[in-house]
């Protein structure tokens, strides 16, 4: 079982570890709906580097990573950064990462943890074609720190004593903090504004240190895994193995908007083409509860008498106090407004399809730490 | 961890509690230690009156953000009477897992079966041992 270099600090805070794709991951503090509701009205710490790190360079970089992804990374401004699916030549997920452009030849990639070894072989497999390019695996030497609520940015710019509320979202920038160079970028996996910092392993402790204390008087707690899974479900953001694998195509989920088809040619072009022309026969939609039961990933979803699909995930969301989940069900089922019936053990209770995402956090704030 | 083992109560492995009542019935829930073990726990189902039970079968399921748990029968017989509060309020459990959170009331088939179960003594040793 792998260790992050966080994992002495999780263990004095007395977190309760569970494994997690090869890591021991601090599943929660204390109790997940308290730090859920923490990181939606103040800020939350996060150790996340369990999830894959590459560096992919050269002149090749580009044209390999636009090759591979379904978004555009033409788009990509220096120091950008977007969400992409990576797929298969079927369609299917092989992967959800984020691709962040540090300039023209190098390219920063975080993967999900459990496809950290496929998706290097992915990447390396159709590099010949794309030479001169690195592809490094620099998640080992490498820790990544999520922060993450509305306190977030004004917590960040007393920790490192930087301007980092320049940054816009989806933007990535170094800073000098200790000696060293950090990269921050605004971006995260819980549906409220927030930060993710890469620093050298050796690095993490003393770095999760200064941000815990610098963001304590604001109410800054550390956030386990079990929220950081509730607090993406409410903002809808998809999970990798729940809500979609190698047989589920990007325009049967939320995720359709990064398909971009005008961009040239990508692996899983023909098949995505064809699968809008011939329409979907399924979607992934969201739903809540009507009567009282808990949705679970892979539970039967029925309309009226017949099995229309399974849920993908599922849970109490703390943040709106109801039951809610997502399903991949047959298209002519999926519309809102339909109820649904979940099978949960051995009876049936009844759903109806919402839109998502479940929570969308209000901007108040015309704030100084967006734009 | 510092848990709460009411002296006046027994014990199961599986972490139930049963507190012996009058006229051959028996009141159970689930411990302290099982409520500090899943935390937050967000959803009740209880078995409906009538329903038989037989000691070491799943009689309820309690669920956390995290998961769900099959809760199993202490001892056997017949539900004679459930929570309501509970279903309604699962944090209960959480905040009085002795008093507010019990779940449901048993008519014994078999007295006898008591004597299975552990006393709090060896119900903290259990604990203890960390299973």
């Amino acid at each position: 079982m792998k260790r992050t270099p966080l994992y002495d600090v999780h263990n004095k805070l007395n977190a309760k570890m569970v494994e997690f794709h090869d890591y021991l991951m601090p599943l929660q503090y204390g109790s997940i709906i308290d730090e859920h509701l923490q990181v939606r009205k103040a800020a939350g710490l996060f150790d996340i580097s369990h999830m894959g790190r590459f560096e992919v360079s050269g002149a090749g970089a580009f044209p390999l990573i636009q090759h591979l992804i379904t978004n555009d990374a033409s788009r990509l401004a220096v120091n950008q950064a977007i969400y992409s699916p990576l797929c298969n030549e079927q369609g299917g997920f092989i992967d959800d990462i984020l691709v962040y452009k540090r300039n023209e030849n190098r390219f920063l990639l975080v993967v999900n943890s459990s496809n950290t070894v496929k998706d290097l072989e992915w990447f390396q497999r159709h590099a010949p074609c794309y030479q001169p390019v690195k592809i490094a695996n620099v998640t080992e030497q490498t820790s990544l720190i999520a922060l993450q609520g509305p306190h977030s940015g004004h917590i960040l710019e007393t920790a490192l004593n930087q301007p980092i509320g320049r940054l816009q979202t989806f933007y990535a920038d170094e800073f000098a903090w200790d000696g060293v160079l950090l990269t921050v970028s605004r971006t995260g996996y819980t549906g409220e504004d927030g930060f993710e910092i890469w620093a050298d392993a050796n690095h993490a402790v003393k770095l999760w240190d200064v941000i815990m204390n610098s963001g304590e008087r604001d109410g800054l707690k550390p956030a386990g895994l079990g929220s950081r899974n509730t607090l993406r479900l409410e903002a809808c953001l998809l999970l990798y193995g729940n809500d979609m694998d190698e047989t589920v195509t990007p325009l049967e989920t939320t995720a359709s908007w990064t398909v971009k088809f005008d961009k040239g040619d990508f692996i899983g072009r023909e098949a995505l083409l064809r699968q809008r022309e011939c329409g979907l026969a399924r979607k992934l939609v969201g739903f809540e509860m009507i009567d009282r039961g808990i949705p679970r990933h892979d539970y039967p979803v029925f309309l009226g008498s017949e099995a229309v699909g399974r849920v993908t995930s599922g849970s109490f969301s703390p943040s709106t106090n109801k039951n809610v989940g997502l399903c991949l069900i047959q298209s002519q089922a999926a519309q809102t407004g339909n109820e649904i019936h979940i099978q949960i053990r051995d009876n049936k209770y009844k759903a109806r399809i919402v839109k998502t995402p479940f929570y969308t956090r209000e901007i108040t704030h015309g704030h100084k730490y967006t734009k | 961890m510092d848990i709460n083992i009411p002296n006046d109560l027994l014990y199961t492995k599986t972490h139930e509690w049963i507190r012996k009542g009058n006229g051959g019935t028996a009141t159970m829930g689930i411990t302290d230690y099982a409520q500090q073990h899943l935390k937050d726990i967000v959803f009740v189902e209880l078995p409906s009156i009538g329903k038989e039970t037989k000691a070491g079968t799943p009689c309820a399921v309690v669920e956390s953000v995290k998961a769900a748990y099959d809760i199993f029968a202490p001892v056997s017989g017949k539900v004679a009477g459930c929570n309501p509060k509970v279903t309604n309020n699962p944090q209960l459990v959480n905040e009085d897992p002795y008093g507010e959170g019990w779940f449901s009331t048993i008519a014994l088939a078999d007295p006898g079966e008591l004597d299975n179960l552990l006393t709090p003594e060896q119900y903290r040793v259990h604990c203890e041992s960390g299973q």
